[in-house]
């Protein structure tokens, strides 16, 4: 840990205290962990506390952990993590929350913490129906009109459920079961071969 | 009096104006925006779940693909997140080539964006004479990588290759004579980086030329003066990065607060705007043209003085040479295990950030030890800026919208994914 990484995590373990339900440091980032039910409150402090003021939201994105590790993760499937910088203090911290139910996950909205989450969470809910709490608008953004599904859970397949042509008889657009099939040249292989340096 | 309504106007997808693929459902008051509704998703491929099924050396040429006007800067940001997990080191003459195509990069994405935005506000010219000199840019790229536009030149572990010691000249045709062949051929006599240095010689006075058409041009002034107004603390709040936020007054710069590769051996200034409107956007992006050409002279001194490897001998994760696969037992199976296989990252996650000519391009990689990412999430900063277009249009004219697109820098590749 260098100096810097040591005083923002002693920062953050003063201001969040029972807030913080882990704090992990890697390749010289921190990452730290909280409750769907802090969430909003820990945000907030993370973004007004003197000493961490993270005035910007970069990244808020979905996780789907059901095929972390061939399967054999313990624990709610998605989460949602946030990456924050503090322009004025210049440093960043990772924010990781799992939404406690699998079958239908909700997290509140960030909305009016940080504005720019409204479409990274759009995003997030379109990508892995992941549901967010009082977001005023939580329309799909990426995928189709009338997109069935989520397609970046893990068990959505990689080449989607149905294809679109244009049907010269009905003169239209019509949509059909996919006709190709998955192809995967290279299987997933996890090897403990660890690290080259 | 006839009681007037607002009325909803589809804007898009196939406008000129709208820079690709861009839908906006716009509600007007007249000719008054009171409400802007971007439909994003229109060029959506998936790129990241396509990623999660690829090995990581399959997905370079992807990163290509997204912000399709700046191009290596993508995969530089992809290159560094496995360097990161990896800890791998790369070749210090493999690091300043890498900051010099980025800053050639910067200048290829810059010159379109001043050509597109010139065309939307009616300075047809700028289209014109910026295309002249990314003509040059890109046979830089299709020197060192062999292609124009989706280059995959940058490798975990350092640059597919060294510059060549010779730059490609333009062969005789029958549609050109042998005196306008040897006058296109005059600055490529000599090596790669003798083309880049002629180039850097050229390019502030283009810049000029440029400046002369636009600055203090009254039209220009009256479309982008006070037009998209962003106050610091709401570009903040709206995750502006690099250009858009610069403009509004927040000194930041990923290059210069947390710089990697060999930014903080170079010197160069940060241009900084005042007003936040798009003709200080405008400002900030012209005196970055200059800036980079500066980085971009250094480079080349420091390359021209120091030959050395450029990509990292760890045969995990680089390939061997072509004569040791052919002739090496032991550099065959590298080369076989890591083309089929692919080489595995380390349990883990990171995000590493590069100032990308339109702002902070990031990715995020979880890995669970496999040969392939488990998950992968780009951070485009195009994303948060067209997120902020209803804000920023709102209360303006229907033709100010134009130069509001054009401002934010929109290239869809990279907000669709």
């Amino acid at each position: 840990m260098t100096p810097r990484i040591e005083a923002l995590s002693a920062q953050l373990k003063l201001a969040l205290n029972a807030g913080l339900v882990k704090l992990t440091e890697d390749l010289n980032e921190l990452t730290i962990e909280c409750k769907a039910e802090d969430f909003i409150e820990v945000c907030i402090k993370l973004r007004d506390h003197g000493e961490l003021k993270f005035e910007q939201l970069i990244d808020l994105c979905g996780v789907d952990y059901s095929e972390y590790n061939d399967g054999l993760w313990e624990g709610p499937r998605y989460a949602v993590v946030l990456h924050l910088l503090s322009v004025s203090l210049n440093q960043r911290v990772r924010l990781r929350v799992f939404a406690t139910d699998d079958h239908f996950p909700v997290l509140p909205t960030l909305i009016d913490v940080w504005p720019v989450a409204n479409w990274f969470e759009r995003e997030a809910f379109d990508l892995f129906g992941i549901m967010f709490e009082n977001h005023p608008d939580l329309r799909r953004i990426l995928t189709d009109y009338g997109f069935v599904g989520h397609p970046f859970r893990k068990d959505f397949p990689m080449i989607g459920n149905v294809e679109m042509r244009y049907d010269p008889e009905q003169r239209r657009v019509v949509y059909q079961p996919v006709s190709i099939e998955l192809r995967n040249n290279v299987p997933r292989v996890i090897r403990d071969e660890g690290r080259h340096s | 009096m006839a009681e007037i309504h607002n009325y909803t106007m589809n804007f898009g997808p196939q406008h000129p104006a709208a820079h690709g693929v861009l839908r906006l459902v716009l509600e007007l008051d007249g000719e008054v925006i009171q409400r802007a509704d971007p439909h994003i998703g229109l060029l959506h491929r998936g790129t990241e779940k396509l990623a999660e099924n690829r090995t990581y050396l399959q997905s370079i040429p992807y990163m290509d693909r997204l912000d399709y006007v700046s191009m290596m800067s993508n995969e530089h940001a992809y290159v560094m997140t496995i360097e990161k997990m990896l800890g791998l080191e790369v070749p210090i003459r493999a690091q300043y080539i890498r900051v010099m195509f980025d800053e050639i990069t910067r200048i290829l994405n810059h010159l379109l964006w001043i050509g597109a935005h010139g065309i939307d506000l009616g300075a047809m010219t700028m289209f014109i004479y910026a295309f002249r000199e990314r003509e040059d840019l890109f046979d830089i790229y299709e020197a060192v990588s062999g292609a124009r536009m989706h280059a995959a030149y940058y490798r975990p572990g350092g640059v597919y290759r060294d510059l060549p010691d010779k730059m490609p000249q333009h062969e005789t045709t029958k549609f050109r004579s042998k005196a306008q062949i040897n006058k296109l051929n005059e600055n490529r006599q000599g090596s790669l980086l003798d083309f880049i240095e002629d180039f850097t010689n050229r390019f502030p006075r283009h810049v000029d030329e440029y400046e002369t058409l636009l600055t203090d041009n009254r039209i220009w002034k009256q479309r982008t003066v006070g037009i998209g107004v962003v106050s610091p603390e709401r570009a903040l709040a709206l995750g502006f990065t690099g250009p858009m936020l610069r403009g509004s007054g927040v000194e930041w710069d990923l290059r210069r607060k947390q710089p990697y590769e060999v930014y903080d051996k170079l010197d160069f200034d940060i241009p900084v705007g005042v007003n936040g409107d798009s003709y200080d956007r405008y400002l900030v992006r012209m005196e970055e043209f200059r800036q980079s050409n500066r980085i971009i002279k250094q480079c080349v001194d420091w390359l021209r003085k120091n030959p050395g490897p450029v990509i990292t001998s760890d045969n995990k994760i680089a390939p061997p040479n072509r004569e040791g696969m052919k002739t090496n037992m032991e550099d065959m199976i590298h080369h076989f295990k890591l083309f089929t296989e692919g080489f595995h990252v380390p349990v883990g996650e990171a995000y590493a950030a590069v100032e990308h000519p339109k702002g902070e391009f990031g990715i995020y990689m979880i890995s669970d030890g496999a040969n392939k990412p488990y998950r992968l999430k780009i951070r485009a900063p195009g994303f948060a800026h067209i997120s902020a277009m209803d804000e920023m249009v709102r209360g303006h004219m229907l033709a100010d919208l134009v130069a509001v697109i054009g401002t934010q820098d929109i290239v869809f590749g990279e907000i669709d994914r």
